[in-house]
């Protein structure tokens, strides 16, 4: 399976390349169109400054679009915040940005009753099935860093609680599209396995053996 | 659901006589001792459980310069925890760099300290997240600080003293107050903050709890506790008396005085939320 990760000049890709090569995969980092367009699993990191990596991002969110209808897809952090319908993050004050809708929800800031950002260890609670998180169990813990969260609902697969409860792990009505809050390329045992997992269900799901939607 | 407390291996990395990167410990930032590869050590602590892994490049040459972000590489390949490198770092330049080579934060120390700004500029480029302001403290007992503590001396009696930031590994200060310095890197959009003590350095005897408190005080940003570590008393002292959210510790992990899942079920044991 080759998976192919967006470089879009945010932080540290090398841990991201690494887990998904442990994991079996041939890896190719790129920043061209014209590859993505053609890739059979993909990976939107995220890392930093949510702004940044929207106006870097942007010009894959075209063909990102367009490859979710029939590419597993992974987004990991502020990679998963742009997947959403829309952030408050970055807009005036009752109004939100536009994301990619590719998973419906709202992506908003946790609430000033914590130290934002949410930096650090955090557990794990499954809400419902999906092969990304197999052999993740309720306590496991995920390293997470991050200011912005999206609202528990029924495209939840793990959720976390910091400060309120958020979506930890969401995924599309098809399955394809998926995303973590967290980092597994930085959540040692645990999203090492999720990154195992992810390559896992391309392969399955391009040997159409990934089971229709709920 | 609580976020846990970190437990943080670092190594302070040099080059030896062959020009290959090796693993140093000191104490009171002096007479090091040789204690291992840093490429074996990352691996051993990503295995063992560590929450974090901090990385101090100490050869602060040039020549040394090319060698430890091909280090830092060969490390970030083995570690699936998030890596933090300092040592040098001066310009917005070095901060890519170092974060391209596989770093996941870098920590910055005088080159903070001579250029202010730097710290807005790399907050702006890469994120708050990954930007780890580094304080290398000195207890003074004059009357040119900003911020007053009272600790408590050998004899029983009380006194006050109050930090002082150096540089060149303390052998230089700078009279500027530790707890005035985080404030305004705080402001300035530090992620982070990593409280060293040359007092505490090497001596095993605690971190510099007064010290510790009085930045966990001051600002809101997560504070990383450094110096001092003997054991697991002396995280969980840092943690409960200080407020710290991460504690850092060298020998006492290198040479195996203790593992770092028995601090972390030493701490469990005593309500210190942890990552087991």
């Amino acid at each position: 399976m080759n998976v192919t990760v967006i470089d879009y000049g945010v932080g540290n890709l090398r841990s991201l390349r690494r887990g998904l090569e442990r994991a079996g995969a041939d890896v190719t980092v790129s920043d061209d169109p014209g590859a993505i367009r053609d890739a059979e699993a993909l990976v939107l990191p995220g890392v930093g400054a949510f702004r940044e990596c929207v106006n870097n991002s942007e010009p894959f969110h075209d063909v990102l679009v367009e490859k979710a209808e029939d590419t597993p897809i992974l987004g990991v952090c502020v990679g998963l915040q742009l997947m959403y319908e829309e952030s408050t993050e970055g807009a005036p004050e009752g109004e939100t940005v536009e994301g990619l809708g590719l998973i419906p929800g709202r992506v908003e800031r946790l609430p000033d009753s914590v130290k934002v950002p949410h930096m650090g260890w955090n557990e794990l609670t499954p809400e419902r099935d999906h092969p990304i998180t197999d052999g993740i169990e309720a306590g496991d813990y995920a390293y997470f860093v991050h200011s912005y969260c999206a609202d528990v609902t029924d495209r939840t697969i793990a959720s976390c609680e910091y400060g309120r409860r958020f979506a930890a792990v969401a995924a599309n009505e098809a399955g394809n599209v998926i995303g973590t809050q967290f980092h597994p390329e930085k959540s040692g045992e645990t999203g090492l396995q999720i990154l195992s997992n992810f390559v896992d269900y391309a392969e399955a799901y391009h040997a159409g053996e990934v089971a229709a939607a709920e | 659901m609580t976020l846990t407390k970190r437990i943080i291996p670092c190594i302070d990395v040099d080059l030896d006589d062959d020009g290959n990167a090796a693993v140093y410990t000191g104490v009171n930032f002096e007479n090091l001792e040789y204690s291992g590869d840093p490429v074996e050590m990352a691996k051993k602590y990503n295995e063992v459980g560590a929450d974090e892994f901090v990385f101090l490049d100490i050869t602060a040459s040039a020549e040394g310069r090319e060698t430890m972000l091909d280090t830092v590489s060969a490390v970030a390949d083995e570690c699936f925890i998030p890596l933090t490198v300092g040592g040098g770092i001066r310009t917005k330049a070095d901060i890519k760099e170092t974060l391209r080579a596989g770093a996941d934060k870098v920590s910055i120390n005088s080159g903070a300290i001579e250029n202010p700004e730097l710290i807005a500029e790399g907050a702006d480029a890469f994120g708050s997240q990954c930007i780890v302001i580094s304080v290398d403290a000195r207890r003074r007992f004059d009357d040119e600080g900003d911020h007053y503590v009272e600790i408590e001396r050998e004899d029983g009696e009380t006194e006050e003293c109050w930090f002082e930031c150096t540089v060149k590994g303390g052998r230089e200060g700078t009279g500027m107050d530790v707890v005035t310095w985080a404030t305004e890197a705080e402001e300035r959009g530090a992620g982070e903050l990593f409280v060293n003590s040359i007092d505490a350095d090497g001596t095993k005897d605690g971190y510099d709890i007064p010290l510790t408190k009085a930045v966990c005080d001051a600002v809101s940003t997560p504070v990383i506790a450094s110096s001092g570590c003997g054991g697991p008393e002396d995280m969980e002292e840092v943690f409960v008396e200080a407020g710290a959210d991460a504690g850092l510790a060298a020998s006492i992990f290198h040479f195996d005085e203790y593992g770092i899942d028995e601090v972390k079920r030493y701490l469990d044991e005593h309500g210190v939320p942890v990552r087991l």
